[in-house]
Order: structure tokens, then sequence, then C-alpha cells
């Protein structure tokens, strides 16, 4: 994985509370079996209408949009389905993070494995990025800082080993498979495995 | 040692290494379960790095979402020949097209006995919590770690939360598992168990029969929760006795003896309590486009509801649903389609006939659910009315198989998500148990599923 150390860019707002990975990514391109070429299936029902025109009221589909790299969601962004598909679109399109005062678990957990970097802003500074779409923000992972314009900054929390992640590039297959001789001890001394099987 | 709860004692005894504050744990995983559609970039992944599944025996897989469910479909063909591949090359377990034991992957875990009190359980799946109603840790994961379990069965994990919620008193007549799980996300909201480990406890989940505990732990993750589960006790033992991959004879025995030890001790602390009153859950249903937006049936879409969910529904508020007419009835899903679901559901369509114009589909949760509801007549007494009886599959809950409506349509559906276009594009989805749907079904309206009852 790439380090991600420090990301400015734009930003684009869609203000919605409770945005699911269905909208995120539509189920029916579930059957793809590659994780590649997903940024046509991003927010798929949002961007194109039944006829595959884009809807020209929506968010992304502004021309200043344009090369948004940082996307600022409703609270509980990312709620449902598992599906690891919903990263990958966004990535795929060119985020690179995305800003909420709550983001859903699986996908916290997804988003953080892909290099995409989900940040939980407080209220404050999240009534601030919607109400000021287009903003050129900096999310800085080193500092937990949100810096706005006008020199404004707001501290974000990250989890130490997300951040180090992060800063480092590591994988964190990379780091399980390190602990093998200590997951082998500790099944050892558990004995076998359970009884089922 | 001090009062621990359930989770804490499933964590604790899985905890491979502890999390500090600068690393989280490595807790073992006891059973994958993996199905066709979130695992092929899991394998790519293994196989781009020259991994080898580490305890094959550990990862069973079934296919569920893609599969058709009529003869007619041919959808899902590449997912599930290369979950076909996968399972020859790495030699784990497929529970494939044509075995009697396939059926949806958090149904078929409970059925066959693989899930068992004080497990870990994981599955690329957010409806893995399901499996919590046997009093396991069970959540749904990613695609990459579904890689991470079966190159290390393990996974990194920070300790959720608990949250306590307590259901005492006893549910109205008509009303089930499905009510009391809609009521509780309606509630606390569809981010209200965010990080946190539900355990549903009280004399009303104590009397729940397995099947129903299912159901409420299925919905945890529409709180947004990392888990739900329930205390094993007599009901889950008895559930499990004799099951094909239960332990048997003298071992059966001495699980249920540790297994009686996994309950919360008396005292325990809990992060969060919520206590809910079951006696006064009415018949729910959904409105909206998330599944906190709930309401009993009989209710008003409440002042202030979100304005993008409600146009989507084509709906306003202060409307009642009761009355509104639906074009189909699904029911079927990991939420409520074991065969206690479908009895209720053709307990109200026997010697009925499904409305004029209606497409009513039965979709059972494995095709050992499929056979036993056709052993006691339950397929006849759906087809005699007009609904269609089809093989098992996620089907109409995620729609990637072409079981979809159609735009604008009205869904009564017994699944667990009425996301926007979560059964095709446009549809509208609303929410409820068995017994509503199927009320519906005769109907062709929202109908209270009292006026069935007796």
């Amino acid at each position: 994985m790439q380090p991600v150390c420090l990301i400015r860019s734009r930003t684009v707002v869609l203000p919605e509370a409770d945005i699911d990975t269905d909208q995120i990514f539509p189920a029916r391109f579930l059957t793809t079996t590659s994780d590649a070429g997903f940024a046509e299936m991003l927010f798929a029902d949002w961007r194109f209408d039944a006829a595959g025109r884009p809807r020209p009221e929506f968010a992304l589909n502004r021309p200043e949009a344009a090369g948004c790299g940082i996307l600022i969601a409703g609270p509980n962004f990312g709620c449902g389905s598992s599906r690891e598909h919903a990263p990958w679109a966004l990535r795929d399109y060119g985020f690179r993070a995305v800003i909420s005062t709550s983001i859903a678990d699986i996908f916290f957990s997804n988003a953080l494995k892909n290099g995409l970097v989900p940040v939980r802003v407080d209220a404050d500074a999240h009534a601030w990025l919607v109400a000021n779409p287009g903003a050129e923000v900096e999310v800085d992972v080193a500092a937990g800082e949100l810096r706005l314009p006008g020199g404004r900054a707001a501290p974000f929390q990250m989890d130490p080993f997300a951040r180090h992640c992060l800063l480092n590039g590591v994988d964190e297959l990379g780091y399980l498979l390190a602990q093998l001789p200590a997951i082998e001890a500790w099944e050892k001394r558990r004995g076998q495995t359970p009884s089922r099987i | 040692m001090s009062a621990r709860t359930l989770f804490e004692k499933i964590w604790q005894a899985h905890e491979v290494m502890p999390e500090t504050a600068d690393t989280p744990a490595v807790i073992a995983i006891d059973l994958h379960l993996t199905h066709e559609v979130t695992s092929p970039q899991a394998f790519a992944l293994l196989k781009s790095r020259g991994l080898r599944v580490r305890r094959p025996a550990a990862t069973i897989a079934t296919l569920d979402h893609a599969v058709p469910t009529d003869s007619a479909q041919v959808f899902g063909g590449t997912q599930i020949r290369e979950l076909e591949r996968n399972a020859r090359e790495y030699g784990f377990e497929l529970l494939g097209l044509g075995d009697p034991r396939r059926g949806i992957v958090h149904v078929i875990g409970p059925e066959l006995g693989l899930t068992q009190p004080g497990m870990t359980i994981v599955c690329g799946d957010s409806h893995t919590s399901t499996h919590g109603a046997s009093g396991t840790f069970a959540f749904g994961i990613g695609t990459t770690e579904v890689a991470h379990v079966l190159a290390t069965q393990c996974l990194l994990q920070r300790k959720p939360k608990t949250l306590a919620i307590t259901v005492e008193g006893s549910l109205g007549a008509g009303v089930g598992a499905k009510d009391l799980v809609l009521a509780i996300i309606g509630r606390i909201g569809v981010a209200g168990g965010a990080r946190q480990a539900i355990e549903y406890r009280g004399a009303t989940i104590r009397a729940l029969s397995m099947e129903e505990r299912m159901t409420v732990c299925n919905m945890s993750i529409e709180a947004g929760a990392r888990a739900g589960m329930v205390a094993p006790d007599a009901v889950t033992f008895e559930y499990l006795r004799g099951r094909p991959r239960a332990p048997a004879g003298e071992d059966f025995e001495r699980a249920v003896e540790r297994w009686r030890g996994l309950a919360s001790d008396a005292g325990a602390a809990f992060d969060r309590e919520v206590a809910v009153d079951a006696s006064a859950v009415a018949p729910m249903i959904s409105y909206g486009t998330n599944p906190g937006m709930v309401m009993p049936i009989g209710g008003e879409i409440p002042a202030g509801s979100d304005a993008q969910a409600l146009r989507y529904m084509g709906l306003e508020p202060g409307q009642k649903l009761l009355g509104r007419a639906v074009q189909v009835v699904f029911i079927g899903s990991c939420t409520n389609a074991r065969l206690s679901d479908l009895r209720a559901a053709a307990a109200v369509l026997r010697g009925r006939q499904v409305a004029k114009g209606l497409r009513v589909l039965v979709v059972p949760g494995s095709q050992a659910v499929k056979a036993a509801a056709e052993a006691e007549g339950l397929d006849r007494i759906f087809v005699e009315a007009g609904a269609e009886w089809r093989e098992s599959g996620c089907s109409m809950c995620v729609g990637i198989n072409g079981d979809t409506a159609r735009p604008g349509e009205y869904v009564v559906s017994t699944s667990n998500r009425n996301f926007e276009g979560r059964q095709g594009q446009g549809v509208r989805t609303l929410l409820a148990s068995p017994v509503t749907a199927a009320a519906a079904a005769v109907t062709g309206c929202v109908t209270d599923p009292r006026e069935f009852l007796g």
C-alpha cells in the first residue's frame, strides 16, 4: 500500500445522513470478480437516470466537482452491507478521504485497508464543510488535523494503528502474517481447534 | 475474577494478542463462512501473495447471493464457477449447487450445527450477526479481511463497547421477533449500535425460539452494531442437539457444561443499557429508506421525516400505510426464511388466494428448509394460493440474481433493508414480518395481520 500522509483537495458534499453502501455501489454490479474499473458504478443510481444520462443536479456531476478528492458526507456514512466494493469504487473514482461526523464501522475498516482515509470530525467542523462545498482543505494524517481555509483547523481522532499503517504504507495482512509465530503458540496453548469441524 | 459479560468471555477466550493503545487485538476466528459474491477478490489477494488457506477445515462455503432461484435464471455463473474452483484449489468445503445442505449462509450455519456457543464467527456479509443468536461473537467483514482470515485464521480488531438491550413483557398476538427488532431499531436508530456488541436479554428474549432469536440478532447490523448476541440456554442446547456438525453423545453433554458458563455473570456491567417493553410493540412496517424509519402498522408517517426518503417512497408525512396498494410481496431472506417463518406465513395464506395482479415470491432460506416445508405441505399452500415457490437463496433481499421488482412498485418484504434500489432500481420496500407480508399477499394492500388471527 502507498503511504498516505497529507491530502489536499477541494471537497464535494453529499449532506444526506445514512448514505448506505447500496447507494455507493448498487448490488447489481456485485457480480464482478475483479477489483478494478469501479468508478463508473460509484453512486450509479444517483449519478445517472434510467437511460444512463448523468443527472446534472447531483453533486458529483457538477463541473466544479471534477477532480475533487475529498468527500464530505452526512452522518453514518457507509452503513449497511459489508461490500468492500464501496471503498474500491470511491478510490477508483478519485476520492482519497471521506469526512463525516460518523462513519459506519465495517465501511470504516474497509476504507482503511484501501488507503481511503475515513475522518470523523466534530459537528462544528462538519457544519462548516457542508456549508462550504468546493473548499480547498487539508487532511493531515500525521498531525490528526483537518485544516480549513483562513487558518482554521479542527483536530480529528484516529486510531494510532490506523495512522501508523497509513503513514507507513503498512499492509495489515503483512502485519498479521508477521504475528503467525504468536498465533501458532496461542493455538498450541489453547489445544486443538474447536470440536465441530 | 470480576463479573464478565457474554461478549467479554468470548472475546477474552479468543484474544491471541490483547489490544494496546498502539495496536489492535489479534482475535482468533473459529468459523469462517464464505459465499460467491464477496470472496473472489480475497482469493485473488491470496494468490498474488503466494499464500495458502491456513485452516481449510475452518472455512465453509456456500452459494446464496447470486444463485438463481428458478430454472429460468442464469445469473452468477462466473462467481459460482470461481468459488467452485477456489474450493478445489484451496481444499475447503463447498456446499454447492445440487447439495441438499446449500442455502443462505446465515441459515445453514445454525441449521447444520456449525454455529456453536462461544465461537467467533465471521463472513463477508454484514448479516453475520445472525449467528449471535447461538451465543457467539459473529460479525460481518470486508473482502480484504476475508483474505486475512483465510491466510491467518485471525483478525485485527478493536474491542467494541457492550450494549445490553433488555426486553421484558409479552409480545401480543400477531406480533413477532421481526416486529420487536424493527421497534428496537426505530428506537435506538440506524447508528444506535455503532461500535457496540449488543446482548439481547430479559424474559422476552428467553421465551423466543432459536429461529426468532436469529431474526432479532440478524438485524443488529441495521442498528449499526458490530454484533448482536443472546446468551446460550436450554433453548440453544435443545436446538443444537443432534445437528450434523454439533458434538454428539458425551461430547455434547460436556460441551453443554462449557456453554452454560458463557452467560453474562450476575452484576456484569455493560457500557450502556436500554430497556424495551415488548407488550407495547405492535406489528411494525417501514415507510422510508432505512430500517430506522419504521412505525406501528396502523400509524401515520411522522412529520419531519427525511424528505428525500419520502420522495423516493412516493409518500408524505401524515399518511397512513394501512390500505395502500402494493404490487409485490417477498417472503424470504436470512432474516425471515426459516421454517417457522414459512409456517407463520402459510397459516395466513392457507385456503386463501393471493390478491389479483399481485406477485408473491416465497423463497426458503435453505434447501433443507425447502424440503422440510414441502414435507409438511407448505409449498402446496403457497402455490395453491397463487404464490411462486422457489429454490433457496438471497433472492429479492439483495436482487443480484435477477429477482427484482419494477421501478415505482411497492414491495412488502420480510427482508432486512429498505435502502433505495435494494430490490431493484426505483423499487419501494416496506419491511415487515412474515405474517404481515402474508396478510398483504391476501388483500393486495398493507394490512394489519391481526385481522387474520384465529
